[in-house]
């Protein structure tokens, strides 16, 4: 049986792997390799490298730690920030990451995503989308540029209508992050990402709020995602991937131990 | 017992040479062979890809384009003509079929492969599960050598969503909506639709197995 995939995530910035509150304050969490080399042995099942600056400041992500994350490391990871051109996509591919992660440049330019397709197949290409609950208008909506808090706008796009854009266009995984949850660690939007489940026909990865091993056992169970990202709870120790998988397992989740 | 290769040191006598093919991910599986101290290159060179121990074929992208990149390369004689042991990776795999319904917008008919392992790669049918198959599944195995220690329900990572269904030449199978072929192979010519290189210690083992064969020179 497919397993459900815990995934942590490493937001990138100047060579480090920082963690900020809701997309802001970052602080240094430690070294990228050390940090994703330990998460692969405790259990990780995937790993996703997020550089929070590169799309926001119009620069790519420095890629000689891709190459040694995938010398070390025996699971797969995804590569994120900056991706704007089909020849930045191919390195990475080539420095080693399995899938490259696209998100304010597909929002720029949404013909990106189908020929990041064309050229590597559709497995290799995820789309990333910033979604918020706009409670004045009650509806969910997409953000660009949120690795900087002065740079980051609103889009036209509601979440559900861009979900399925980046479907039709050619992606293979989405990664919904809502930001009204994300680092504040209250649990996962199940209501938000049980909507995009039903209309998602790829993998679908929940980001933002996971705070207690209960979060993760709902998010399954009730959103029926793929997989599930998390970022302070295992840079902070508050949660040990082991011992969630464990736990998952107990409550009769398909975990990979 | 087969743990002992794993402190035999890499002589040039015993070179795993992956095919340059051309796709973009062909490290991942170099660095792979590494961690178990392999000798190992990657290399379109007709001459070192014969005089290998054993040959890998990697592939990410579109049977298509793939197989356009081979031809390309002049590489579909040679790869025939091998008499090594021969492993595909993923697409790797699919390409040692005969024929691919994968056309990647190319054309409308199916792709001619190598025709090395006689069976077709169609659609995977998901059954409404999320497509690409995508992450870590069980994987239930032969008595092939390259599944020697390997117990049925160990997990493994997969990304696709075309698949050789079960035939014959199954070698290890796996279900995501069908039950379908996780490996392939007819004599030295054989492939595994996940990542051994991406699938943590399971995959390891795989990929010293695969190290295991085809020593004798």
């Amino acid at each position: 049986m497919l397993a459900k995939r815990i995934v942590p995530c490493l937001d990138v910035r100047e060579g480090k792997v920082v963690k900020g509150v809701q997309f802001r304050d970052h602080e240094i969490v430690g070294d990228i390799v050390p940090l994703a080399a330990r998460y692969a042995q405790e259990g990780a099942d995937e790993l996703v490298f997020y550089d929070i600056t590169a799309s926001a400041h119009d620069r790519v992500i420095d890629k000689s730690w891709v190459s040694r994350v995938a010398e070390q490391i025996d699971i797969p990871f995804c590569v994120a920030g900056g991706i704007k051109t089909i020849e930045q996509a191919r390195e990475k591919l080539a420095f080693g990451a399995d899938k490259i992660s696209i998100n304010s440049p597909a929002l720029t330019d949404p013909s990106l995503i189908t020929r990041l397709q064309d050229e590597f197949g559709r497995q290799c290409v995820v789309i990333g989308i910033d979604s918020f609950y706009d409670s004045e208008s009650n509806s969910y909506k997409v953000k660009q540029f949120t690795g900087d808090e002065a740079a980051t706008k609103d889009t036209q796009w509601f979440t559900q209508d861009w979900v399925e854009e980046v479907q039709k266009r050619g992606c293979g995984e989405i990664v919904l992050n809502v930001m009204n949850q994300d680092g504040v660690r209250g649990g996962y939007d199940i209501e938000q990402l049980s909507m995009v489940r039903s209309i998602c026909d790829v993998p679908l990865i929940a980001s933002g709020g996971a705070g207690t091993m209960e979060h993760f056992k709902t998010v399954f169970e009730q959103a029926k995602v793929d997989a599930a990202l998390a970022a302070s709870v295992f840079h902070k120790g508050i949660i040990d991937i082991g011992e969630l998988k464990q736990y998952l397992h107990t409550q009769n989740i398909a975990i990979r131990r | 017992m087969s743990n002992d290769s794993n402190s035999v040191s890499p002589s040039s006598s015993d070179l795993t040479v992956i095919i340059d093919t051309g796709c973009a991910n062909l490290n991942s599986v170099k660095f792979a062979f590494e961690r178990l101290n392999a000798n190992v290159v990657i290399t379109a060179d007709f001459d070192v890809i014969r005089s290998a121990a054993r040959v890998v074929l990697p592939g990410v992208g579109t049977a298509g384009a793939a197989m356009a990149g081979l031809v390309e390369k002049d590489l579909v004689n040679l790869i025939t003509s091998l008499t090594q042991p021969v492993m595909g990776v993923c697409l790797g795999m699919q390409m040692l079929a005969s024929l691919s319904n994968e056309y990647g917008g190319r054309s409308n008919q199916a792709i001619e492969c190598l025709n090395l392992v006689p069976t077709e790669i169609g659609d995977l049918d998901n059954k409404g599960l999320p497509l690409p198959h995508m992450g870590w599944n069980q994987i239930t195995v032969t008595d092939h050598p390259l599944f020697t220690g390997i117990e049925n329900g160990s997990y493994v990572y997969f990304v696709h969503s075309y698949r050789a269904p079960l035939s014959d030449y199954t070698l290890a199978s796996c279900e995501y909506g069908e039950t379908f072929s996780a490996a392939i192979g007819k004599g030295n010519f054989f492939g595994v639709q996940f990542h051994p290189e991406k699938s943590a210690s399971v995959g390891a083992k795989i990929l010293q197995n695969f190290l295991n064969m085809g020593k004798a020179q």
